[in-house]
């Protein structure tokens, strides 16, 4: 479904049509319906969305509509958006949070940081995987938890479709943790955690010259067994010189980091940690940064902007949980969109599922009504948690979008789904309807009533 | 007299220096405590002036399931003066506040939260919340850990509408020790803000908690028949209490026994919830709520018959083992069985919005077919709240004579759009949406980044 979906992404919508489709994948026009497309605009009523060959063709007022093709669907006034697009998640790397065998978000007892790649971990038949889709996500970030270096590793791009086939990307960012939590894992404080950090990128810097200094291994006589070739790096030199910090593999990691091949997203919340992470740009100017927490981030607001380094963040933090978060508020996103900064609602991970995304936006169009508090338009919350967050994670204008070229992602819902009433009623992923049965949805099934009368309800199935 | 002091507050004190120690046996009202048990650390709790105040126009959830369109809600003196139409007459001298196009409903109230146990900033230094020293700790009161200053007071009040909760030790322990019931209102001590005349509560909790903090230490409980065991020895130890040698513990277990102290239960499970209440039976105490009880919904039957309620989220899912069969119809699954509901936090951000989970869980449960008006709703996270905690007599809805704890939103409550626009006290008025100085700023928060925010 991916590869397809890949294809089709880069292709103007008439000529997708020109291609093998995926086999479940359907043409399909919603009428009726209020369109939200995710761009930032205010929803659009009696709009129409046309989805062929797994993406969409059209998506706006009826009138100008192309003709009809495929499944005809009356939307019923309810609305019909963007599958949403969750960053920064555990979707598919959890069963149960609090049992460690079924968690792989961390690994406490690993000799990697940089260097691991949850890509391997994700499990598209996971319950979150099932959840999350019923609530209306269709895309997400996975990554990875830091937890024996201020590195956790490398976060993937993955769809929410009922198959195989989740990873969209692998390795599509690298993690690091600065602030409180960097600074516990560097050994005490934020002064080791920048050291770590730079030396880090140092030492990838160098790795990656004397890789090319040692050139191209590949031969007849240096064999894997599965005929893939050996990094280079990997064969070159026997050992680098005497470092204890970065295993070969993690500084190997750090490589395409410090090229500007990978995106490096850093944990920070305090307004001077975020001044002193946008600094490190000029030490390593070939850095792209995404700023993922900034809890103070509306005090250095002007700056953030100024840099282009987007930000992930938790809307609703506003309370002094930690003496980085002095400042936090629910205004914190309001201000920062206000002074031109690209911010995405993320961080879903424990017990801040994925599905709530909704229910945070909403709540920065209520806070707008609030004296002296700075929310959002709906065009703007909502835009946060589809085209924004697919923007920061490289699929901006093909993911949480309806417009010409992007993937058919559509969710059909029964309300505003920004109100906590609302839910999804169908979901298309690559223009592929998507089931939203879960194990919820069964134990609801089964104890809608308790009568065991006949059976007991092991037999209710 | 523990049983009068509860009902009285400060009030029976004087009262019980006339008693003498008491006897043997199980009878109540043949057990009077001696004197020294009774309410040391007394509510000094005292409303704050308001005014004469008319709610006009707005439409009244008034906790208790009712509705009233164009409502009118009269309150003056701290107390609920009147509550009706809009051919409700208005005294003279009354503030006239317009609420057309609002809502007006009594006060939140989450019988399930940690705040100042557990307050922001959340360092080590603060973490007051667990005795997790002994697998039973009923000697310990929450009231004792409780930071007045904690940031978390003043965000549940004007984000959440919050008046009361009740804060309780956590759940590492099978019986963690006394709760305490608050007026959402800061004060520089604890007795400041504690409810007159509010129950204790005993905090037990049942399942992986207790197993996995003593059993990973190696020492009982470390299995769920383990949890059992060291509760039911417990309880005859007790039973067999006489009360003439002091013992804080039993004391508490004592006021259980005696009916006078509620059992707020963490338990998750169905199946450990149905033994919970058969232990009660054993034991000779009822549990009158369950905390988190993600599977009530598999016993509704139970619950309603026994009259326990069930204190959860609206969505909290797979966080833990026991948690892996929530599911987010739950409340209105309990609700169709006719058990009674609370939707409560445990949370500091959570209690900050139980009008939106409450929420949440009435669409769910509409989605399948079960019909949960606003109101009913409403009363999950008022009435219902106030009943978990034995307070419902005096505060939860808007009933004439109630405490005025008195919230008016600016729309439906039940709409991610809605936000408390003016929360009342007992009738004073400690946030006002449009008056920046009409809200708490904490000591702690004084002279920091972002102090006096709207947060």
């Amino acid at each position: 479904m991916r590869r397809i979906a890949h294809s089709l992404a880069a292709t103007v919508a008439l000529a997708a049509s020109a291609f093998a489709v995926p086999a479940l994948a359907q043409d399909v026009t919603i009428t009726n319906a209020t369109v939200a497309t995710g761009d930032g605009s205010e929803p659009i009523a009696n709009g129409t969305v046309v989805v062929r060959g797994g993406a969409v063709v059209y998506a706006g007022p009826a009138a100008g509509a192309p003709a009809a093709a495929g499944q005809a669907i009356d939307a019923q006034g309810g609305w019909v958006t963007p599958g949403l697009f969750a960053t920064l998640t555990d979707i598919g790397i959890v069963d149960v949070f609090g049992v460690s065998n079924s968690n792989d978000t961390t690994a406490r007892g690993s000799p990697f940081s940089a260097a691991i790649d949850i890509a391997p971990a994700v499990n598209p038949a996971a319950q979150n995987v099932a959840i999350s889709r019923a609530g209306g996500v269709t895309r997400a970030t996975v990554a990875p938890e830091a937890t024996t270096s201020i590195f956790a590793g490398q976060g993937a791009v993955i769809d929410l479709g009922d198959d195989r086939d989740a990873v969209m990307r692998p390795r599509a960012f690298q993690y690091v943790e600065l602030g409180e939590g960097g600074a516990r894992l560097a050994g005490g404080s934020r002064a080791s955690a920048h050291a770590l950090l730079r030396n880090a990128l140092r030492e990838a810097t160098n790795y990656g010259e004397d890789a090319r200094l040692t050139g191209d291994t590949r031969n007849a006589r240096v064999t894997t067994g599965d005929d893939l070739p050996l990094d280079p790096r990997m064969t070159g030199r026997a050992e680098r010189d005497g470092d204890v910090l970065l295993t070969r593999f993690d500084a190997a990691a750090l490589v395409p980091v410090v090229t500007g091949q990978q995106v490096l997203y850093v944990e920070v919340d305090r307004a001077q940690d975020i001044l002193n992470a946008l600094d490190l740009k000029r030490e390593f100017p070939n850095l792209r940064m995404v700023l993922v927490g900034a809890a103070e981030g509306w005090m250095v607001a002007d700056q953030i902007a100024a840099s282009g380094v987007p930000v992930i963040t938790h809307p609703l933090t506003d309370l002094p949980s930690s003496f980085e978060q002095l400042a936090a508020t629910q205004s914190n996103v309001g201000r920062m969109v206000d002074a031109g900064v690209t911010v995405g609602i993320g961080r879903f991970n424990d017990m801040n599922h994925a599905r709530y995304a909704p229910q945070q936006a909403g709540n920065l169009v209520g806070l707008a009504r609030v004296p002296g508090a700075t929310g959002l338009t709906w065009g703007e919350a909502f835009a946060a948690i589809t085209s924004i967050p697919a923007a920061i994670s490289g699929y901006e204008g093909r993911a949480g979008v309806l417009a010409p070229g992007a993937y058919g992602d559509v969710v059909i819902w029964d309300g505003d789904p920004l109100e906590l009433t609302s839910a999804p009623l169908r979901v298309w992923i690559d223009g592929v309807e998507q089931p939203l049965d879960n194990h919820q949805s069964r134990l609801r099934e089964r104890y809608r009533d308790l009568d065991e009368d006949e059976l007991p309800k092991a037999y209710d199935w | 007299m523990r049983h009068l002091v509860t009902v009285l507050g400060a009030l029976a004190l004087s009262a019980c220096a006339a008693t003498g120690d008491g006897s043997d046996g199980e009878d109540v009202a043949s057990a009077p405590a001696p004197a020294e048990w009774d309410n040391p650390y007394p509510s000094t709790y005292r409303a704050y002036p308001g005014v004469p105040t008319a709610l006009v126009g707005a439409t009244v959830f008034d906790g208790a399931g009712g509705q009233i369109d164009n409502g009118t809600v009269l309150f003056a003196d701290g107390k609920v003066v009147g509550v009706g139409g809009a051919d409700l007459a208005i005294p003279d001298g009354y503030l006239r506040i317009d609420g057309t196009g609002k809502y007006v409903t009594p006060g939140i109230i989450d019988i399930h939260s940690h705040l100042g146990d557990y307050p922001s900033p959340q360092v080590a230094a603060h973490s007051d919340g667990n005795e997790a020293t002994s697998p039973t700790t009923p000697e310990v009161w929450a009231e004792h850990s409780v930071w007045p200053q904690d940031p978390g007071f003043s965000r549940a009040l004007a984000n959440g509408g919050v008046t009361s909760l009740q804060i309780l030790p956590g759940s590492a322990n099978l019986m963690g020790g006394r709760a305490v019931t608050l007026k959402n209102v800061p004060s520089r001590t604890v007795q400041g803000m504690k409810f007159p005349g509010a129950p204790y509560s005993l905090k037990m909790a049942c399942g992986e908690n207790p197993k996995r903090v003593y059993g990973g230490r190696g020492r009982m409980p470390s299995t769920r028949m383990g949890n059992y065991a060291v509760n039911r020895q417990t309880w005859i130890k007790a039973r067999d209490y006489d009360g003439k040698k002091r013992d804080l513990g039993m004391e508490t277990l004592k006021g259980v026994l005696d009916g006078e102290i509620l059992i707020q239960n963490h338990c998750y499970r169905a199946d450990e919830m149905a033994q919970v209440m058969d232990m009660a039976d054993e034991m000779g105490y009822r549990v009158t709520a369950f905390h988190h009880a993600v599977e009530s919904y598999k016993i509704g039957d139970l619950l309603r018959e026994k009259d326990v309620c069930s204190a959860v989220w609206a969505d909290w899912f797979g966080f833990k083992m026991e948690a892996y069969d929530a599911i987010p119809e739950n409340a209105a699954l309990l609700h169709q069985a006719g058990a009674c509901v609370i939707i409560h936090s445990d949370d500091a951000n959570g209690i900050q919005r139980l009008n939106q989970e409450a929420s949440k869980a009435q669409a769910d449960g509409r989605r399948m077919g079960i019909e949960i008006t606003d109101a009913q709703a409403i009363g999950w996270i008022t009435l219902n709240a106030a009943k978990g905690m034995g307070i419902d007599a005096m505060t939860g809805s808007l009933e004439t004579g109630k405490m005025a704890d008195v919230v008016l939103w600016n729309g439906n409550p039940l709409s991610v759009y809605s936000r408390p626009e003016m929360v009342w006290v007992d009738g004073a008025l400690l946030y006002d949406a449009n008056d920046p100085k009409r809200r708490p700023v904490s000591d702690f928060e004084l002279g920091q980044p972002g102090e006096g925010d709207v947060k």
